[in-house]
């Protein structure tokens, strides 16, 4: 077993798309931390997205009502617009109602898991697939030996996701959005002085934390994987929650984490493929493992917003 | 631009419209279960500098916070230029040119100074920040006012009185006609204090309207022309700074005649009591926080820790009470080692601490009184049966003794002390570390967001302990205080002790100096 069975052009590409549904989620949860607020349902708000992506274009590929493309776009918007409600329930109950956020986090998950669970089994009933969004066919590019099949060999989602971190860092860093986001997770006291809304810029990045959740989910349904099953996440959404920590509340870093994630991930399948002599429980719990370690070393504190859990209250 | 100014000579130089009058009548403001305003008159002219004085909790800042928005009253109405206005947030009042310096800066440290001053406002180039023009102009308006500062450092690695000056530069930038400046004093050194004024009456004479809340009275006395002095959540009276003194001040804010300066007779210092010799420690973060700090207490003398805040106080405090590990050096009291002994190990020997932080580190506030005089003695004999079982009739009456002695305020001993004012549970933590009958003391910050008759009590008290033959070690940020109480002085300045002089023959300006790191 040579290293270059382990290092393929294939390892390099399903990292890629292995990262997808965490860069998702994970600029997502930088929002809405950045702004102070711990989003910990982000794998219950990737559930539903999954879910309800995938029930959409199910329906309307079963029934055929639509075209493949327009029923996929469907499946999209669904899985925003139910990211979007889940969003605006956790702000809802951690803004407005001030709960503790850790809580309200693990039950907005709870929720997610059951509801996307029971509506699969009372829909669906059993795993089936569905057409999800093709591989793009790049004129040239795709055909490249090595660079092809490693960057230009995905579908749309894949390149979604790569191209909204330069957007996100973007935004946080060079608008005036993105400065009221950071000034309120840091001393929100400050930024109501200032006449900044608090809780309007915390339910704003909260519901774009759960739009990009869903999307993560919807990735993982109607895009890599193509199919729902129970828990189809399996914890995706609190590796995304960590990567936000590993970051440093960076989307650059916060993406390079998921890659680094991702391919480790990638590389112990691959393992698995060629039948090294590695336990496969081993195997399988590297990426976590490295992740815990990486965080532990990585973390920067200086960008860690201070307010991150803390409701506001302007004390009248 | 200073000449157009100069030719609409009824703009102020920022170019914005002044407020020639400002008027609050009849404010009332409840909050659950306290009258915070109750019909307060107010107003302030352009041109002037109207000094609002009162104790802690005496509704300056709740009547300030109504004309900034933060709160809204109950009842009475603001006019601007005798226009009626309703001011529903900051933002209406940043619109009708009203500002305010809070008292805890009200910026983002992790922020620079251009972003902290954009945030909030409106863009040039719509949703993108502008942070280049932002930049420009507030080095144009820091020419005009002669406020130095870089609008690209982030506000972490300013000092103090330069992030006073950012609020200041802000609210001009924004406009503002009318300042409110929050007890601005009460972090700076002398020298600041001194920069800050000259900027006051720079703005005054350019015709803003200021707001000066205080409660210190030479500081009043010195910069206003004007005081009012609130009580209780009413308004006592509005005099011309001219007709006022500190005693008629003090006795306005107090309701009684107070004693500001105290008679004290000269020390009679004997023994060493505490003895500290080339003292080492590391601050939270992991840096130097004390550096080699030798200092000698004897019984019979106070001896005060000047410094401005962060330089070690807090460190050498714990060094000393058994709270922080020593790198080096060695603490002895009664000439007994007592480097990195345990907190109780100290109790016994008769080391008594007034904590900085007294609602962290001083009393539960979750606890009754009685639970919290007992801290430290619940298991003294005279207040348990075989030390197991408390007595608890017996807690509660010594607490009474102590209630009646200290002058405390409260309910009952089993009132929880989360509900008793700052100076009341500062009496009570006084009552209990003097309750052992201290050899030596350590007194951090005693009097800090305590109001000027419990203050008043708490340093006639160490100075009775003094005379008592304690040695009293206070480390306060105050430098009144510790002019009016200490024998001997020390400044401290990044952890080591830069200065000690005898207080009787101390120059301020010096002091303040060493505070600095000069001098």
């Amino acid at each position: 077993m040579g290293l270059d069975e382990i290092f393929t052009a294939s390892v390099f590409a399903s990292a890629i798309r292995l990262a997808t549904p965490y860069i998702f989620a994970a600029l997502g949860e930088t929002f809405a931390q950045r702004s102070g607020v711990l989003n910990l349902g982000v794998d219950g708000m990737m559930l539903m997205g999954a879910f309800t992506g995938f029930y959409a274009v199910h329906v309307a590929q079963v029934g055929a009502v639509m075209s493949e493309p327009a029923s996929l776009i469907l499946g999209l918007a669904v899985a925003l617009i139910v990211g979007a409600l889940m969003g605006l329930a956790m702000a809802f109950v951690s803004v407005t109602l001030k709960a503790k956020q850790g809580i309200s986090g693990i039950g907005v998950y709870l929720f997610g898991l059951g509801l996307s669970e029971l509506l699969f089994q009372e829909w669906v009933g059993t795993p089936k697939s569905v057409s999800g969004f093709p591989r793009i066919e790049f004129p040239l590019l795709t055909d490249l030996p090595i660079i092809g099949e490693i960057f230009f060999n995905h579908n749309l989602l894949v390149y979604v996701a790569f191209a909204l971190v330069p957007i996100s860092a973007y935004v946080l860093n060079n608008t005036t959005f993105g400065l009221m986001i950071r000034a309120v997770g840091q001393n929100p006291e400050a930024a109501d002085a200032m006449g900044v809304n608090v809780a309007r810029v915390r339910y704003a990045t909260t519901t774009i934390g759960g739009m990009l959740a869903g999307l993560a989910g919807a990735s993982l349904s109607i895009a890599l994987i193509n199919l729902f099953q129970q828990n189809l996440t399996a914890g995706q959404g609190f590796i995304a929650v960590a990567l936000v920590y590993f970051g440093g509340w960076r989307p650059w870093t916060v993406a390079a984490g998921a890659m680094l994630f991702s391919f480790v991930n990638a590389l112990q399948l691959q393992i698995k493929v060629i039948g090294a002599d590695i336990p496969s429980e081993f195997a399988v719990m590297a990426p976590y493992v490295i992740t815990i370690i990486a965080l532990v070393f990585a973390t920067k504190r200086h960008e860690q917003p201070t307010a991150l859990t803390k409701p506001y209250e302007r004390g009248e | 631009m200073a000449e157009i100014v100069k030719q609409k000579s009824n703009l102020l130089p920022t170019g914005h419209a002044p407020i020639s009058r400002l008027e609050m009548s009849g404010i009332i403001k409840r909050f659950p279960g306290v009258l915070a305003a109750d019909g307060i008159d107010f107003d302030v002219r352009a041109g002037e500098i109207h000094a609002l004085l009162g104790e802690n909790g005496a509704g300056k800042s709740t009547l300030m916070k109504m004309l900034y928005g933060l709160y809204h009253p109950d009842a009475g109405q603001i006019r601007i230029n005798d226009i009626e206005t309703i001011i529903r947030n900051p933002q209406d009042a940043i619109q009708h040119g009203i500002g305010m310096i809070h008292q805890h800066f009200m910026l983002v440290p992790s922020l620079t100074v251009a972003e902290n001053i954009a945030l909030g406002m409106k863009s040039s180039r719509g949703a993108r920040l502008d942070l280049d023009v932002v930049s420009r102009r507030v080095l144009e308006l820091s020419e005009i006012y002669n406020l130095k500062v870089d609008p690209d450092l982030p506000i972490w690695q300013l000092a103090v009185g330069e992030q006073q000056r950012v609020e200041i530069l802000r609210a001009l930038y924004k406009g503002a006609a009318l300042l409110i400046l929050d007890e601005p004093t009460a972090v700076l050194t002398p020298q600041e204090v001194d920069g800050l004024f000259r900027i006051l009456k720079q703005l005054a004479d350019d015709g803003h309207a200021l707001v000066f809340i205080s409660h210190k009275l030479h500081e009043v006395l010195e910069i206003s022309q004007r005081v009012t002095v609130l009580r209780d959540g009413r308004r006592v009276n509005s005099i011309p700074t001219s007709e006022a003194t500190r005693p008629k001040l003090a006795e306005m804010m107090v309701g009684r005649p107070v004693l500001l300066e105290y008679d004290k007779q000269a020390a009679d210092p004997q023994a060493d009591r505490l003895v500290l010799s080339g003292v080492s420690a590391l601050s939270n973060r992991g840096t130097i926080g004390l550096d080699d700090v030798s200092l000698r207490l004897r019984g019979g003398e106070i001896v005060g820790i000047a410094g401005v805040s962060g330089n070690g106080q807090q460190e050498l405090a714990q060094c000393i009470t058994g709270l922080r590990p020593l790198t080096a050096g060695s603490v002895t009291v009664d000439g007994e080692d007592v480097s990195n002994a345990h907190p109780s190990a100290l109790n016994a020997m008769g080391l008594s601490h007034i904590p900085e932080e007294r609602m962290l580190d001083g009393v539960i506030k979750e606890f009754s009184v009685a639970e919290n005089y007992v801290l430290q003695d619940h298991g003294h004999p005279k207040f348990t049966r075989g030390k197991i079982f408390m007595l608890f009739h017996k807690i509660r009456e010594f607490c009474r003794r102590a209630i009646e002695t200290y002058e405390i305020k409260t309910p009952s001993t089993e009132t929880l002390v989360k509900s008793l004012s700052g100076g009341n549970i500062q009496k009570l933590v006084l009552a209990r570390e003097l309750s052992r009958d201290p050899g030596v003391l350590i007194a951090a910050q005693p009097t800090r967001g305590v109001d000027i008759g419990a203050t008043e009590y708490i340093h006639q008290r160490l100075l009775h302990e003094r005379d008592q033959g304690t040695a009293i070690l206070l480390i306060s940020e105050d430098l009144d205080e510790i002019r009016a109480l200490s024998d001997r002085i020390a400044v401290m300045y990044e952890g080591r002790i830069v200065g000690e002089v005898e207080n009787r023959d101390v120059d301020i300006e010096h002091l303040g100096l060493l505070m600095t790191g000069g001098g």
